[in-house]
């Protein structure tokens, strides 16, 4: 997002049993579900794990680091809560889990499927935050 | 007799339009009579029935306005377009058990003038009965049908090597089907390879306006009965030989990101594997294929999933002509959903029946088995 540019993006809207996650971002902390039992990560969050059925849900902050896995550019209709040009991304974290967020500062001629991202965080109208994802930068991580 | 022991014996639609200038209520009575009209039966005849989550008319209504007797069996199916064929299998349960003798599936909605599905979707209001995937897509501008599918549809064409110019034949293809279809709201209007490429972006670099299906009014509906009192009605009865859904694991209806490789259309092969597990058949089987075409790219993933073609030999599939109607397996004859009217999946199931009674008005030759899909949810209909 460019400095002179006019906040407008919709705060999220948190249900039950993702309230951690949407909370962390305010923090600048992306997060996810691991299984206390069986220690994979979930995304989204759910009450039950689908894997050993354990009610024991860890909120775990994660790396933040991931690949890009498919992205698009939505172009018609444009949403008025919304900039553009827009990429709608999708990114597999380290963690093993895949999550929807857009790509930014980045070229759409730089865009390559793979390639190494990071996440970052964008302001919402009513003061909330969400994960944005950017190239990683060689000095991190 | 088929497992199911179910045929289809009606079939009725409206008119399809834009602007239907009546109540979704009206169009769901018009095309349940119509259905009952064909099948020389009457509302005192219907005990059962079926429509989706979405649809916006009450059972309750529909018995008051038609006239129904008693209605012992009532459902409805979730997972939007995906699941129109679940109300297929739902039907053939009722049917099946005995909890129903007479089965009226319908779908009837103002699509384009009352609500369009293919605007955004900022609240929770039209959800698809897809569980919570607003709340992990809408802050991301990711709000329209076109935008949760693109995901997953570029990723099959980035690992496949498929453009956008290769999925323009599916498109042409559609719209020359629907040429010559009076019912078809794009009758006597085929486009070019060119006019596709000349149509605005939705969705870039995946999907173009003519990629996308329309935005409709109007109903349909279809009557089913048991085999054995099929044989005694009106109609050339149609054998509903297998339906299913499928939900797999971890598998969403819009924003279905999180089952693994996203380039294999995941539904869609455990819709074929149950379907021809049910029937004996497989792809060698059929003679025309109505295959959900939202968008284009999915047609070439559910032939690929289905085993018209190996995985990665769609888009060289549909260009070789296979798709058409003197192809090796005709799709969407009536023009599908692109062509013909966006019904929500349930005009490409009448289409279906049409083919194997041998009334199209776009009619392949020698029909006995229909592979009916929504990737969701699928059936075969066939000869008796």
């Amino acid at each position: 997002m460019l400095d002179s540019e006019e906040i407008i993006r919709p705060d999220p809207i948190p249900k039950i049993d993702s309230v951690f996650f949407w909370q962390a971002l305010e923090d600048e902390v992306l997060m996810a579900q691991q299984c206390g039992d069986c220690s994979i990560f979930l995304h989204p969050p759910r009450p039950m794990c689908p894997n050993c059925n354990s009610l024991n849900q860890q909120k775990v902050p994660l790396s933040g680091r991931g690949r890009l896995y498919s992205w698009c550019m939505p172009q018609h209709p444009k949403i008025p809560m919304f900039h553009y040009p827009l990429i709608t991304a999708l990114i597999d974290l380290e963690e093993g889990i895949r999550i929807l967020s857009n790509l930014i500062e980045c070229d759409t001629n730089q865009i390559t499927t793979g390639m190494a991202l990071e996440v970052c965080f964008a302001p919402t109208k009513g003061g909330k935050k969400v994960h944005q994802f950017r190239p990683l930068c060689a000095d991190v991580g | 007799m088929s497992k199911l022991n179910t045929a289809i014996v009606g079939i009725g639609q409206t008119e399809f339009s834009k602007k239907s200038g009546r109540s979704e209520l009206q169009l769901a009575c018009e095309c349940i009579k119509s259905a009952l009209d064909d099948a020389a039966l009457t509302p005192a005849d219907v005990d059962g029935m079926v429509t989706f989550t979405l649809d916006n008319s009450e059972d309750i209504d529909l018995v008051s306005s038609l006239g129904v007797d008693n209605l012992r069996f009532s459902s409805r199916v979730p997972h939007g377009g995906g699941g129109s064929c679940g109300t297929i299998a739902h039907a053939a349960a009722a049917i099946r058990s005995g909890l129903a003798n007479t089965v009226v599936i319908w779908r009837a909605m103002n699509e384009r003038s009352g609500y369009r599905f293919g605007q955004a979707h900022m609240n929770n209001g039209i959800q698809g009965s897809g569980s919570n995937f607003l709340e992990w897509s809408m802050p991301f501008g990711a709000v329209t049908p076109a935008n949760w599918s693109a995901m997953n549809l570029q990723r099959y064409m980035d690992v496949y090597g498929v453009s956008n110019e290769d999925i323009a034949h599916i498109s042409v293809t559609m719209r020359r089907h629907a040429a010559t279809n009076p019912a078809a709201w794009f009758y006597q209007k085929p486009i070019t390879l060119e006019e596709h490429q000349a149509s605005k972006w939705i969705i870039e670099p995946t999907l173009r306006l003519l990629d996308c299906c329309q935005e409709s009014d109007g109903g349909v509906a279809l009557v089913l009965t048991s085999e054995e009192r099929a044989r005694d009605l009106k109609q050339k009865p149609v054998r509903v030989a297998a339906a299913t859904q499928a939900l797999p694991q971890a598998v969403e209806v819009v924003t279905n990101y999180y089952h693994g490789e996203l380039s294999q259309f995941k539904e869609a092969q455990v819709t074929g594997r149950e379907l021809f597990r049910q029937s004996g058949m497989s792809a060698k089987d059929f003679q025309v294929a109505m295959l959900y075409d939202h968008f284009t790219p999915i047609v070439l993933m559910q032939l690929e999933a289905f085993g018209f073609c190996e995985y990665g030999e769609g888009k060289d599939f549909v260009k070789g002509g296979h798709i058409g109607l003197d192809g090796s397996i005709p799709v969407n004859p009536n023009g599908g959903l692109i062509g013909e009217a966006y019904i929500h999946g349930m005009n490409n199931i009448v289409e279906g029946v049409r083919q194997i009674r041998g009334i199209s008005v776009n009619q392949v030759n020698c029909v006995t088995n229909v592979l009916i899909s929504a990737g969701m949810s699928g059936a075969i209909f066939s000869v008796m």
